[in-house]
């Protein structure tokens, strides 16, 4: 056992595991490097031949006309982006207000059995939202407004918020938590009273965690497919109101990517390198503030 | 946890018309909440269960999905979840254990996985599916196949294993590494006996999260696992998964709302018995860690 061989065979049985364990977190972390660079290599012969332009100066989007092609973007962005921000402006209020409520004034089961249903929501398969807005927020906006078509950036914009709802909550709640106890007490200790609490100690002191949950939302969102495929009516033109069809980029790549070829094809990788861009930003700063705050208690 | 309902805040001064107002507010909105998940999940009983039977679940696709079952859909979606799982948890527990085991956290190889991974967990699931189409359909020449969706997915549900095993491997006792290396064990011993065992139970969980993930995507099986309705005969075969079905039900096929309806009800029972296995077992395994004497 105590054989120098032996321990020399374990060192370098050691330093193998040690190496495929490197192995399997290089592989794992480099994985993103590896889709970014055949998302480029599949946007190459758009960029190559300086098509990236027509992106923002065409007006249209009609990538199959033989006659006359047009790949204006613009429309899409936009509609990914207003269906996007309706989604967090409508989901943010309730979600505060919601974790405020089971923070503060429910009995602790009511808040431990919300949160376990909301961690149960937070898995529902987005296609099943979009089918479950087809079938019943679309004919809903349809009585609401008889004359449109009811698949409307509306119809996207409430499916999506449904869709984002529990990770507001959730995250709001986990920052509301983290306030520390202290200063609900000193505020108690003041005289002031539980709104008083809420409003001027417990919000701005989660304001931060509550901002993170949001722009993760916000990535979630825009990145998202089949909640908005189903109801937004796939028309790609700019709204002019909320009962417009609108057509989100995310939409554009799983209509269009079976049939495309060539230049278009090169397009709608384009189209999901902007999307990787877009959603980066977001979880990258996320996560850079989060390492920067591990690292910080780490050191104290 | 259980300070979260501290009597203190709970019974300070309640009078007040702002305090009345926060509390209607705030309880509207969580009954709002409630509400629409519950009628999401009542309209999809409606209208999904009256086509539930046996044959539905053992039965060929029909028709353009109008009528028959799922039976070989079942059978896809369990052979691309297993096409997911076989690369992705060595992956995600190998990747988790190098960064609380061989690395100093902080370090820049360390940080640099660790944001390569939050960025994977970015990654819109329809750019997966683009990527899964030239990589593994085209390039590696696996076509549309289980097998290349299964992969694709195995790259979605990556960041998952990875946080939920580190975060296990981190609230395991301190003293279990001094004490493993006390005894003489080499550290792959140690990891593989001690520590891994250990973090079993919060591996299950995120194992169980990964399913849950991988069985609800849709965006990317659309052009990597194909839209196949036949029986699968190998994991080389075009399978069409439960959810992909729901989505071509629903867009593509008139009349398929009914059909699309159970299958979602299905879908929706599957994932939710998934998740709660999760949520139960990681309650279990936390009031285990932190309060032993319970």
């Amino acid at each position: 056992m105590t054989s120098s061989k032996s321990t020399t065979l374990s060192r370098s049985l050691d330093r193998v595991f040690r190496g495929v364990l490197g192995l399997l977190a290089a592989v794992s972390g480099g994985m993103v490097l590896l889709i970014v660079s055949y998302l480029v290599t599949g946007a190459w012969p758009a960029i190559e031949a300086g098509r990236l332009a027509a992106f923002f100066t065409d007006e249209r989007w009609q990538p199959g006309s033989a006659r006359d092609p047009q790949f204006g973007v613009v429309s899409m962005l936009v509609g990914s982006l207003l269906v996007t921000l309706l989604a967090v402006g409508l989901a943010t209020p309730v979600g505060v207000a919601s974790a405020v409520f089971h923070r503060f004034y429910a009995p602790p089961v009511l808040e431990r059995w919300n949160r376990r249903m909301l961690e149960l929501l937070i898995g529902v398969p987005a296609v099943v939202f979009g089918f479950w807005g087809l079938m019943t927020v679309v004919p809903l906006i349809v009585r609401l407004a008889p004359e449109t078509p009811g698949q409307s950036l509306l119809a996207g914009g409430i499916v999506l918020a449904l869709m984002i709802l529990p990770i507001v909550t959730l995250t709001t709640q986990a920052a509301l938590q983290a306030v520390p106890r202290a200063q609900l007490l000193a505020a108690a200790g003041l005289g002031l009273g539980r709104a008083r609490t809420i409003w001027a100690v417990a919000l701005p002191a989660a304001r931060g965690g509550i901002g993170a949950g949001v722009l993760l939302s916000l990535a979630r969102a825009i990145g998202e497919t089949m909640a908005v495929v189903l109801v937004c009516g796939n028309i790609p033109q700019i709204p002019d109101s909320l009962f417009d069809p609108i057509r989100p980029v995310t939409s554009t790549i799983a209509l269009e990517m079976g049939y495309a070829t060539a230049s278009h094809k090169a397009l709608l990788f384009c189209a999901g390198l902007v999307l990787v861009l877009f959603t980066a930003v977001f979880v990258g700063w996320h996560s850079f503030r989060r390492q920067m705050a591990d690292t910080g208690t780490g050191g104290a | 946890m259980s300070f979260s309902a501290d009597s203190s805040t709970r019974t300070a001064t309640r009078s007040g018309w702002a305090d009345r107002a926060f509390g209607f507010a705030g309880g509207a909105a969580a009954f709002l909440t409630a509400g629409l998940f519950g009628w999401i999940v009542w309209d999809l009983i409606r209208l999904g269960w009256p086509h539930l039977s046996w044959s539905f679940f053992t039965g060929e696709v029909e028709d353009a999905g109008r009528q028959g079952g799922v039976g070989p859909l079942l059978i896809s979606s369990v052979l691309i979840l297993v096409c997911c799982l076989v690369p992705a948890v060595p992956l995600g527990v190998g990747c988790a254990l190098w960064l609380s085991e061989c690395v100093r956290r902080g370090s820049l190889t360390a940080r640099l996985v660790t944001g390569g991974v939050d960025l994977l967990a970015s990654v819109p699931s329809i750019v997966f599916g683009l990527f899964g189409m030239v990589f593994f359909c085209q390039k590696l020449g696996m076509g549309f196949s289980i097998l290349s969706g299964g992969l694709t997915l195995a790259g979605m549900i990556l960041p998952i294993l990875v946080r939920t095993t580190l975060t296990a491997l981190e609230s395991l006792p301190a003293d279990l590494r001094p004490a493993a290396a006390a005894l003489g064990l080499t550290r792959t011993t140690s990891i593989v006996r001690i520590l891994l065992p250990a973090a079993m139970p919060g591996i299950v969980v995120g194992v169980t999260l990964g399913i849950g993930r991988a069985l609800s995507e849709t965006a990317a099986l659309l052009f990597t696992s194909g839209y196949s309705v036949r029986w699968p005969e190998s994991i080389h075969d075009s399978g069409r998964a439960l959810s992909v079905h729901i989505y071509d039900l629903a867009l593509n096929v008139a009349n398929g709302g009914p059909m699309a309806s159970s299958t979602a009800l299905v879908l929706l029972a599957l994932i939710l018995i998934i998740n709660a296995a999760a949520v139960m077992l990681s309650e279990r395994w936390m009031r285990r860690r932190y309060h032993p004497e319970a």
